[in-house]
Formats: C-alpha cells, sequence, structure tokens
C-alpha cells in the first residue's frame, strides 16, 4: 500500500508539475506578439467524448492524448484566425462507452458552446449523440466510429477520418477465405460496432461461400465466454470471428484455448491493440486483426507522431491517438481556411477538406466519409502487432507493395 | 453429450465463486438484515492487493507460488481490515436507522471504493499472473485446467470451513444467537457489536479469497469487476434464500449452472429467436420463478439458524 500511495503522490505531484508547463507555455506566444499589435485573443473549445472509466478507459485516454498533443501543436504554432489569435481548448468529456451517457455529454459541450467536437470513440454514442450536434449546427468529427450508420443519417455535420465497417467486414471476410477455412462462428457484444462489424462481415463471408455456423453474443462487460465457446466447439468452426474490443477479445481467444478449440481468431479494429496482446497472453499468438488505414511506419507524418506520442505521455499509442490528433487538424484545417471559428461559417469549408494528415490523406465523399479508406490486416506475432497487408482503398497501391514483402518472410 | 458436460463443469466453476461471495451477502443478512452492496467492492480490491503483492514479489525475485500465496494472504488480511472498516464506519452509525438508510450507504460505499480503486491502480485492465501451472485435464470429451479444479475444491473447503465455523463454535453460537434476536443475545452476555464485525470480516475474508481466484481464472482484473459479480453473487443468495448459508452456497452453483446451460442452449431451445446474449434474462427469469411459488428463496424456511 506505501508503494502504490507514494506512486498516487507521484502522479499527482507530475499532473501539477504537467498543468504548470502548460501555463507557462500557453502565456508565452500570445505575449510576444501581443505587445506590438494588442491582438485580441479568441478561445477555441473543441469537445472531445470518448469512454475515459470502464473497460475502454485505456483507449479513451487514447484519443484524449492524440487530442491533446494536436491541440498543443496548435497552440505552438500561434494560429490568426478572423484576425484574432486563437487559442485552442480541449474540453474533454466521459460518456462511459454508453449511449445513454452518449447523449447526456453531447448536450453539455452543445449548452457549453464547443466550436467543434472531436468524438465519440464509440459507435455506440456517436450515432445517437450526432443527432443532438446537428441539431445545433456543430460539426463532428470521430476519429474511431467505424459503424456505417453514423454517416448515412443525412447530417450535414457527421464526418469520420477512417474507413467504415462496411469496408472492413468486406476486407475480413476476404481475409477469411484467403485462410482457407469453410465454416465460421461469429460472435458480436451487441453494440452498435460490434454488431455492425459482425453483420459485415457475415455478409462478405457468406457471399464468399463460407459457412457461418454459429453465431453468439456476448456483451462489452462480460469476462466469461466459456459457455458460448463451448458451443462453438460443438459445431467444429474452423474461424472465429469477434466484432467487438480488446478488453473482452483478450479474455476471450485466451479461453478458446483453455477449452482446447483450434480454431482461428479474426477480429476488427477493437481488438487491434497492444492491450489485447497483454490480455490475451500466449493465445493471441498467430490470430488476425485489421485496422482501418495505413500502418504508421508507412506513413510519411507516422513515425514522427508515434514519437512524438511516446515522448510526451510515456506509453504506446493503443489504436485511434493518430485519428484523434487528425480529427482535431482537420477541424483546425477548416477554420482556418473559412477564417472562422463559428460552427456555421466553416462547416462548408470542412467537406472540403484535403489535408495531408498523419494517417494520411483525408477528404471526405458527400456522406462525410473518408475517401478512399484502407483497411489493413496485421498478425500477432511474439507480443508485437505485424503488418500484414493492405486490402481496399484506391490511394494505398503505391507503397503497400514493397513493404508487405517483409511482411510475408516473417510468416 | 461432452458438451452439456461441458457446460455444467463452466458452470460449476462460475457458480462455486458466486456461492463464496453470496456467503458473505447472506451473513451479514442474516444477522443484521442489511445487503452490503459494498461486498462485491470487496472482492474486487482483494484480487487487485493480491496482483500488487504478487508482482512485486514476483519482481524482487521470489517463486512465483510463494509469492501468490503471499498475495493471497496480504489479499486476505487487507479486506478482513476493510470489511471491519466498512462495518465501523459506514453501518455502525446508522445501526437502528430505516432500513433504507443503511442499504443507501451499502451503495454509496461501493461507489467510492470502486473509484478509490481506480485512482489507486488506474483504469486498465490489469493481467494477473498465472499463479498456477497451465495444466489441462481432458476426461470424456471436457477440457478443464487445473485452475477450475483447485477453484471447485478451494470453494467447497471454505465453505465446509464456515459451515464448520458458524454451527461448532462459541463465535458461531453467538451469530446464530444475534442472528434471531439482537437485543436477547445481547442479554445473554453475547457482545453483539463484535459479532456484527465478525461477520464482516469473515465474509471479506471469503471475499478475499473469491476475489483472487476469479483473478488467477480469467488472469484479469480491474477496479470494475466487482460490480457484477457482486450483482450475481446477491442474486444467487436471494435465489438460495437470502440469511441462509446452504441456501447462498447452492443458489450460488445452481445460478451457474443456469447460466452455462442458458447461454449454451437457449438459442437451439428457441430455434435462433433468442440468442446467448440473453444467457443473464435466463438466470433471472428462473430467480422470478422461484420466488414466485417460493419468495423466501430455494432454503429460506429454516430463518431459525440463519447465520
Amino acid at each position: 500500500m506505501q508503494a502504490k500511495l507514494s506512486v498516487v503522490a507521484l502522479s499527482v505531484a507530475a499532473a501539477f508539475a504537467l498543468s504548470a508547463c502548460g501555463e507557462k507555455e500557453a502565456p508565452a506566444p500570445v505575449a510576444a506578439p501581443a505587445a506590438p499589435a494588442e491582438k485580441p485573443v479568441v478561445v477555441v473549445k473543441l469537445g472531445h467524448v470518448a469512454p475515459m472509466t470502464g473497460p475502454q478507459a485505456h483507449l479513451g485516454k487514447d484519443n484524449e492524448s492524440g487530442a491533446v498533443l494536436a491541440v498543443e501543436e496548435l497552440n505552438a504554432q500561434g494560429l490568426e484566425i478572423g484576425g484574432a489569435k486563437v487559442k485552442f481548448e480541449l474540453v474533454s468529456e466521459d460518456d462511459q462507452a454508453d449511449p445513454k451517457q452518449g447523449t447526456i455529454v453531447a448536450q453539455k459541450l452543445v449548452d457549453a458552446k464547443v466550436n467543434g467536437v472531436v468524438g465519440h470513440l464509440n459507435s455506440g454514442t456517436t450515432i445517437p449523440a450526432s443527432k443532438l450536434y446537428a441539431d445545433a449546427g456543430l460539426p463532428q468529427v470521430s476519429p474511431s466510429a467505424t459503424n456505417p450508420k453514423y454517416t448515412q443519417q443525412g447530417f450535414a455535420t457527421a464526418f469520420r477520418v477512417m474507413a467504415n465497417d462496411v469496408q472492413q467486414g468486406k476486407v475480413l471476410g476476404e481475409f477469411a477465405v484467403k485462410q482457407g477455412v469453410k465454416t465460421v462462428a461469429i460472435i458480436d457484444d451487441r453494440t452498435a460496432y460490434g454488431q455492425g462489424l459482425a453483420d459485415e462481415f457475415r455478409k462478405a463471408a457468406e457471399a464468399a461461400g463460407l459457412k457461418v455456423v454459429a453465431n453468439e453474443y456476448t456483451n462489452d462487460k462480460a469476462t466469461d465466454f466459456k459457455a458460448i465457446l463451448t458451443k462453438i466447439k460443438s459445431t467444429k468452426a474452423e474461424l472465429v470471428f469477434y466484432g467487438g474490443m480488446d478488453a473482452q477479445g483478450g479474455p476471450l481467444v485466451k479461453q478458446m484455448k483453455d477449452l482446447g478449440i483450434k480454431a482461428k481468431f479474426l477480429g476488427g479494429d477493437g481488438v487491434c491493440t497492444p492491450e489485447f496482446m497483454k490480455l490475451g497472453g500466449p493465445a493471441a499468438d498467430g490470430q488476425f486483426c485489421s485496422l482501418p488505414g495505413m500502418p504508421l511506419e508507412q506513413l510519411a507524418k507516422g513515425p514522427e507522431f508515434k514519437s512524438k506520442f511516446t515522448t510526451k505521455f510515456g506509453y504506446e499509442i493503443q489504436l485511434y491517438a493518430p485519428n484523434a490528433y487528425d480529427a482535431v487538424m482537420v477541424l483546425a484545417d477548416s477554420m482556418k481556411r473559412a477564417d472562422s471559428v463559428e460552427p456555421a461559417k466553416y462547416l462548408p469549408k470542412l467537406r472540403e477538406t484535403n489535408l495531408e494528415g498523419v494517417t494520411g490523406k483525408i477528404e471526405f465523399d458527400e456522406f462525410g466519409d473518408l475517401k478512399g479508406g484502407a483497411i489493413s490486416v496485421y498478425q500477432y506475432q511474439g507480443g508485437a502487432l505485424n503488418y500484414v497487408e493492405t486490402l481496399g482503398g484506391a490511394p494505398v497501391a503505391a507503397p503497400a507493395a514493397p513493404a508487405a514483402a517483409p511482411a510475408e518472410e516473417k510468416k | 453429450m461432452d458438451i452439456f458436460l461441458q457446460q455444467i463443469i463452466n458452470g460449476l466453476v462460475q457458480g462455486s465463486i458466486y456461492a463464496l461471495v453470496a456467503l458473505g451477502y447472506t451473513m451479514v443478512y442474516g444477522i443484521m438484515g442489511l445487503i452490503n452492496f459494498a461486498h462485491g467492492e470487496v472482492v474486487m480490491i482483494g484480487a487487485l492487493v493480491s496482483i500488487t503483492v504478487t508482482g512485486t514479489l514476483a519482481a524482487a525475485g521470489m517463486p512465483l507460488g510463494l509469492a501468490g500465496l503471499c498475495g493471497l494472504v496480504a489479499a486476505i488480511l487487507s479486506c478482513m481490515a476493510l470489511g471491519w472498516s466498512l462495518e465501523r464506519i459506514a453501518y455502525r452509525p446508522l445501526r437502528g436507522s430505516p432500513r433504507l438508510t443503511p442499504l443507501i450507504t451499502a451503495i454509496g460505499m461501493s461507489i467510492v471504493l470502486q473509484n478509490l480503486a481506480m485512482i489507486v491502480w488506474g483504469r486498465n485492465y490489469m493481467t494477473f499472473p498465472p499463479l498456477l501451472p497451465k495444466i489441462n485435464f481432458e476426461f470424456a470429451g471436457t477440457h478443464f485446467t487445473l485452475v477450475q479444479v483447485v477453484i471447485v475444491l478451494l470453494s467447497a473447503a471454505m465453505m465446509a470451513g464456515l459451515v464448520f465455523l458458524v454451527y461448532r463454535t462459541k463465535l458461531g453460537m453467538a451469530m446464530r444467537a444475534t442472528a434471531q434476536n439482537p437485543a436477547v443475545a445481547s442479554l445473554m452476555g453475547v457482545n453483539t457489536n463484535r459479532v456484527i464485525a465478525a461477520a464482516f470480516v469473515v465474509g471479506s475474508a471469503l471475499a478475499a479469497v473469491a476475489g483472487v481466484m476469479v483473478g488467477s481464472y480469467y488472469e484479469i482484473a480491474h477496479y470494475q469487476m466487482g460490480f457484477m459479480l457482486g450483482l450475481k453473487a446477491f442474486t444467487a443468495a436471494v435465489l438460495g434464500g437470502i440469511g441462509n448459508l446452504a441456501g447462498a452456497m447452492a443458489g450460488g452453483v445452481l445460478l451457474g449452472i443456469i447460466e452455462a446451460l442458458g447461454a449454451g442452449y437457449i438459442g437451439d431451445l428457441t430455434g435462433g429467436f433468442l440468442g446467448s446474449h440473453y444467457q443473464d434474462i435466463f438466470a433471472f427469469v428462473v430467480l422470478i420463478i422461484v420466488l414466485m411459488f417460493k419468495p423466501s428463496g430455494l432454503f429460506g424456511e429454516k430463518t431459525g439458524d440463519r447465520a
């Protein structure tokens, strides 16, 4: 306990030190040009919503860290928009990955008159919240909500900076066929994300001639999967697909091994994290998962972002931190081009975004989906996520080809 | 058939854990009529303390088995202290107040403990070190691990120990006397405050063991793990007849097995209309049916020897 208390004390001290640094940095760039020109400073509030507590808190923190990094860089640049100096401020909210809580905090952000929203993390919270943002005319860029429905509701304010699950499910279905399996079992966690991804995978798998022998369900707080896995075992499925997050996927793959299930495991972006490997242990080895976009290492600004992130926060990127960073940058970029921080004024410019982000080129189609979003498949090997291949998405063919070669050798 | 057996094994292991936690609920309820909703959080604290102690000792070079044992002992001791403090700080000052007051306090303590644990141990899932060697058994087409065997045996031993404590020792006699009538018991020279504190301490020790077992079974632990477990254990206690020791044990095991079979067969039984995500509903429907026909639970009629 003593040790733990001192850890707490340290982290509290660190937090104070950090906030002190932040305060020191903030006035500096403002003070310098303020002396000659006396320009007013406008505070631009950006809402950020993700689960900061609960089983997905590590992913929420990951997104938030990406957004924090972007905001700090923007403030260091000392931008001027509409003739005034702007200072970005992140208003971070916790939606607990709960759709009900998602709409409560969305209303809170609308009432707080934020200038834009980055979030939410989960599709299940993003979709109901997007209605509130749309009614308020507030631009929303989700860094991680992959359910196709989000952008198909006809809202002019809804955007996302990664490929959606129609693309991902299709790629995963094709990948399963390439693995040479004939029968698959599908498990999902009944969230908008998990269910959506599982449905898209099912469609793609059946279209490709695979036989779905079991459809089982769990929830996003479960720890015990033995009962449904036992049932899957009786169907002798050759591949188990999981639509859900890493906090369940890790224990699930472990329990598969305990029950002597030999089937392969395949999952989407929710399980494509270091956390999954930590929780899954040796059972995670050799299994596959997919992520929207390209691996950071292969992108022009990727490695730089990765080192900036780990130096600043002292922990690894989990999943969507680069996308959260890009989401903030996309909002700031359209404010710049519109020369206004007013949502009504910069929203039209947001649709015309053409930005070279950390995660690649960002352009939106008429729905607010990312144009030409690629999907990459990874394999867990010895505690690392190894890139296998990139499927789908037009502009990725060129850089993908040379990088695919070393991954093939590893296999 | 082997699938059916496998589901029974899955349920038995899960049910043993429920039973162990349910005993804590039922002991406190039996003696003072309070549902200690913070009990699930005691389980969680037990698991997290044992992770920290085991991890620290193992990192210092102690063999994992011994470190795990120290972790277990540390978890039991700190949970006993926690149970005692809970009673002393949160419930004793409210003795004699309306029944709802301590119930609300209990829910409050549950939230406080969860948040304290979040501050101390962080929000992430922690991986539990594998305390026992990974040995897989195969029997008649079923698979089970050494951890599962140990969980069932250890819970049975703990329950036997508790029954001995309640029915064969002086403290147990004092507990039963206090359960029957606290006022008369104190007139007979029973220190009821001490007996109630003892019930909390013993229940918390069982919770600590359950916490370590859950942790080493799933090899994960986090600050919210106690909530749902506590709810299920409470359901098990009600199913068996709250306030009754045998009821808590039978209720726990029964609930575990119902859940496993429910998740495994509900899809086939309803022709795919209901899926395995209805496994909790299955358990609660059984609870409702039992309560409709036997409102005091399966073993509820023997209110005389509740402890």
